[in-house]
């Protein structure tokens, strides 16, 4: 009894690991045409993974319904851009990746997380 | 990035006045190219459009189709989200009433022991009950909880949710287990918790509550700027005077402003003269004066005379609704000290999850009997304490008020770095030139020759220099028209390089300019010679004038100090900041100018393309450097520097090259920027010291390390009144500063 509860203890810890952190597969997109919609809502951003092209200018359109004040804000750290959003309608923001690399996305706690993949 | 647009643009129109002028507008905009959306909202008269077009192609196509429009602030998205933001507010705070008086029942049962014991049916069946109102609470006050945690877990994702519907998940569970098979467990663990489960919840949504409601104060900065916005403005249209919604007015309108009343738009003064409070803008506490022809900003205040102005710059493009752009995007910008927080917290609800495990494990091997009840207790415990808001919020929210709190003080910050650097200066550089001084030279002195006039010797010098673009001879002329004199009529101006000038006036010769001009022209100068060293002592610049070989007297020109530049420096001194003057001028002018100011070094003689090599220099010295200029001459120096600081005139704040804009010419404004980056950056650091310190003391004390020694163990309860205080806590602080004074 003792090493199966201990046993299950270290299968939970690495299904943690596993899931949270190792497993990468997210709700991945790549934007059709100019722009993508992002549902910002529960927790996630979704998809939370957006690839787009270098020097191709993109409208990440988000829509926000968690009226919970964390989603409020949406910061890209790395390319100086934030915005404010409003509840239950779409906030687009356009711009023009330059640089390739990802950058991440995430509001003001870090608590919704994303990323754009830059190609 | 090289383009940054927010692509969802409202206009007014006026004129709409039926269903077919929405499809014709409807039309006309859809068809545009990088029109996404358009809608037409007849009630409000407003086109709304996404996608990417610019305001003045929308303008262009509506008026093609026969209406008119203009661009409309858009305010109604704040009203909007402060509705929200109260709707939300109100239904935390029914949630907390609703799951507290349903806990506090559920307490008095569980304490009071008012209820059957579980191995008896009945017992069973009133446990039962309780379960299912536990269950009510949890999905009608934590249902977002769950529903956010599933959706986070199936997106590899974990979050606040997940902790808190993890801990009263497995309480409520663990509970619903024992009420339906009491046997399964001994009978000293033979415990329920749902009054854990609900109370949490009720906990929860309180702090949330709060919180929401400290979080407003922090964009009360944002609130007040918006405020400044009249909603009406009184125009003149075909000869008489209507007031009308401030989204009607247009370009060119000409605008009535009386007495008390705000500056509804930007324009300039065309009849009438006043003077302005434009300190809720600029930080300036003076009213300024203004005449024909002066700008006038929208938001502040008319304080005497009524005037008219025509509307230059409306809607998005004023002043205000720039600084309120800059100062949204500011406070939601990072500095450099959150970066670690934010690491923390992208890998903290998944590492707070394995410490749960472990200690459900420790207690299992370790652990006293039962084992399960102090399982249960110190897993929940663990998993309801730790609280990743108060590490998430403890860099942000201080951010949002700092920079608020300096747009109060005239002071914009563009970004969060540059309040982290702004606190971390060693050194100040000072531009002279209009930044220590005016920047606008005067005639400070005047001193004639025996057997000439004050009146002559300006207007003569007068009639010269209106023939010169240099900024000396400027305030000769100005000095002569303030005097009301008519300049002398002159011919033949010939300037002589890097002397002066010779010209004729009445057949005779007049020489302007310096001891050398008057030397090789033999003109003897007699006692002005001992008048102009004393002069040069005091910073000013000395010209002679001379009639037909005989002197007529000197002016001296200076470019005077701010009044307050002496006293600003003090303050950066005091602070602990060493102080130093930049300059074009000569050694003696330099060190007199730095001498009266008072500060630790100068660096004169420079030229405008070397100002930048200076400014690395300092630095390479390990110095931390900022750069305090106007941002047009010294653009290179400020974006050298490790903050650059623009002192703007007023409100021109589309200053690129300034990490900070000053809207008053005052210095004082680098040192209430200075002294609120200091400030902000000392709440940043006590927020994050409390939350990392509440994290890393109160997670292990819930998993219960002090039992071996004080067999104390903390309840879940507390441990969610806890976390619900935590991130309160950390906004208050921030809220702190709203009180501060630099």
């Amino acid at each position: 009894m003792g090493i199966l509860v201990n046993l299950l203890g270290v299968l939970l810890i690495a299904f943690i690991i596993w899931w949270f952190w190792l497993y990468k597969k997210q709700s991945e997109a790549t934007i059709e045409g100019s722009s993508i919609d992002i549902i910002v809502d529960s927790g996630i951003y979704e998809p939370s993974v957006i690839h787009a092209k270098q020097g191709q200018e993109i409208t990440l359109r988000f829509i926000r319904k968690d009226s919970n004040p964390c989603s409020e804000k949406v910061l890209f750290n790395d390319l100086d851009m934030s915005a404010d959003l409003p509840i239950g309608k779409p906030h687009n923001l356009t711009f023009t990746p330059d640089k390739k690399g990802e950058f991440e996305f995430a509001c003001q706690m870090g608590m919704y997380r994303g990323k754009l993949i830059v190609e | 990035m090289n383009t940054t647009t927010e692509k969802y643009q409202r206009l007014y129109v006026s004129d709409i006045s039926c269903a077919s002028c929405v499809n014709t507008i409807e039309a006309a905009i859809g068809a545009l190219p990088g029109v996404d959306d358009v809608e037409v909202n007849f009630a409000e008269r407003t086109v709304n459009v996404s996608g990417d077009v610019t305001e003045d192609v929308l303008i262009k196509t509506i008026t093609k189709s026969g209406y008119t429009a203009c661009s409309l602030q858009d305010n109604s998205e704040d009203t909007n989200k402060e509705n929200q933001e109260l709707a939300h507010y109100k239904e935390l705070l029914k949630k907390t009433i609703v799951a507290g008086v349903i806990s506090l029942v559920i307490v008095a049962v569980t304490m009071l022991d008012l209820l059957p014991d579980l191995t008896t049916f009945k017992g069973q069946f009133s446990w039962g009950v309780v379960s299912l109102l536990s269950l009510f609470v949890l999905t009608y006050g934590g249902g977002r909880f769950f529903t956010g945690a599933l959706k986070s877990f199936k997106n590899h994702n974990a979050n606040m949710d997940t902790l808190v519907a993890l801990g009263t998940g497995v309480a409520w569970l663990y509970s619903t287990f024992v009420v339906i098979f009491p046997g399964s467990v001994s009978e000293i663990a033979r415990h329920v918790y749902f009054d854990t489960a609900t109370l949490i919840i009720a906990f929860i949504n309180l702090g949330s509550a709060l919180e929401m409601r400290a979080r407003g104060k922090t964009s009360e900065a944002i609130k007040r700027l918006i405020g400044l916005q009249p909603k009406t403005a009184r125009v003149l249209r075909e000869g008489h005077e209507v007031d009308i919604p401030i989204e009607q007015l247009v370009m060119d309108d000409v605008v009535r402003v009386r007495p008390g009343e705000k500056i509804p738009v930007d324009g300039e003064l065309t009849e009438g003269a006043s003077h302005v409070d434009e300190s809720m803008l600029s930080g300036e506490p003076i009213p300024v004066s203004k005449k024909i022809g002066d700008k006038v900003v929208g938001g502040s205040v008319n304080k005497s005379g009524s005037f008219l102005f025509r509307a230059t710059h409306i809607g998005k493009d004023t002043a205000l609704s720039q600084i309120i752009n800059m100062v949204r995007k500011a406070q939601n910008t990072k500095p450099e000290i959150g970066r670690l927080a934010d690491k923390v917290s992208s890998i903290f609800v998944p590492t707070v999850m394995i410490i749960a495990v472990l200690t459900m494990n420790a207690w299992f091997n370790f652990g006293p009997d039962p084992k399960l009840t102090y399982i249960l207790v110190t897993t929940v415990a663990v998993l309801i304490i730790a609280c990743p808001c108060a590490l998430g919020l403890a860099t942000p929210i201080s951010v949002m008020v700092g920079v608020g709190k300096a747009a109060e003080y005239g002071v914009l910050i563009r970004k969060g770095d540059a309040l982290q650097k702004a606190g971390q200066l060693t050194t100040v550089v000072l531009d002279k030139t209009g930044t220590i001084t005016e920047g606008k030279p005067v005639v400070t002195a005047l001193e004639t020759s025996e057997g000439s006039s004050e009146e002559e010797l300006l207007r003569i010098a007068a009639g010269v220099e209106v023939n010169s673009e240099h900024p000396l001879a400027e305030a000769v002329v100005e000095a002569s028209k303030e005097k009301g004199l008519e300049l002398s009529s002159i011919e033949s101006f010939e300037a002589i390089s890097g002397h002066g000038v010779r010209a004729l006036y009445e057949q005779k010769e007049v020489l302007l300019g310096n001891t050398k001009l008057m030397e090789d022209k033999g003109v003897k100068l007699g006692s002005l010679q001992s008048r102009s060293q004393e002069l040069s002592k005091l910073g000013q610049t000395v010209i002679f004038v001379s009639l037909d070989g005989k002197p007529l007297g000197l002016l001296g020109i200076s470019d005077p100090i701010k009044t307050d530049s002496k006293d600003a420096i003090k303050r950066l001194q005091d602070s602990g900041i060493k102080v130093v003057m930049l300059t074009g001028d000569n050694r003696a002018t330099a060190g007199t100018v730095a001498n009266l100011v008072g500060v630790d070094d100068f660096i004169a003689q420079v030229l405008p393309q070397d100002k930048a090599n200076e400014i690395t220099k300092l630095q390479e010295r390990g110095e931390k450097v900022a750069m305090v200029g106007d941002g047009i001459n010294d653009a290179p120096a400020l974006a050298g520097a490790d903050v650059g600081f623009a002192i703007g005139t007023g409100t021109d704040v589309a200053i690129e090259s300034a990490d900070i804009t000053l809207m008053r010419g005052s210095l004082n404004g680098v040192a209430d920027a200075v002294a609120i980056s200091k400030a902000t950056l000392k709440n940043i650091k006590e927020n994050l010291i409390g939350a990392f310190g509440y994290n890393t003391l109160a997670i292990p004390i819930a998993a219960g390390i002090l039992y071996p020694f004080t067999g104390i163990l903390l309840s879940p309860i507390i441990a969610g009144a806890a976390m619900a205080l935590s991130s309160v806590t950390v906004v208050t602080n921030a809220n702190r500063l709203r009180w501060f004074k630099p």
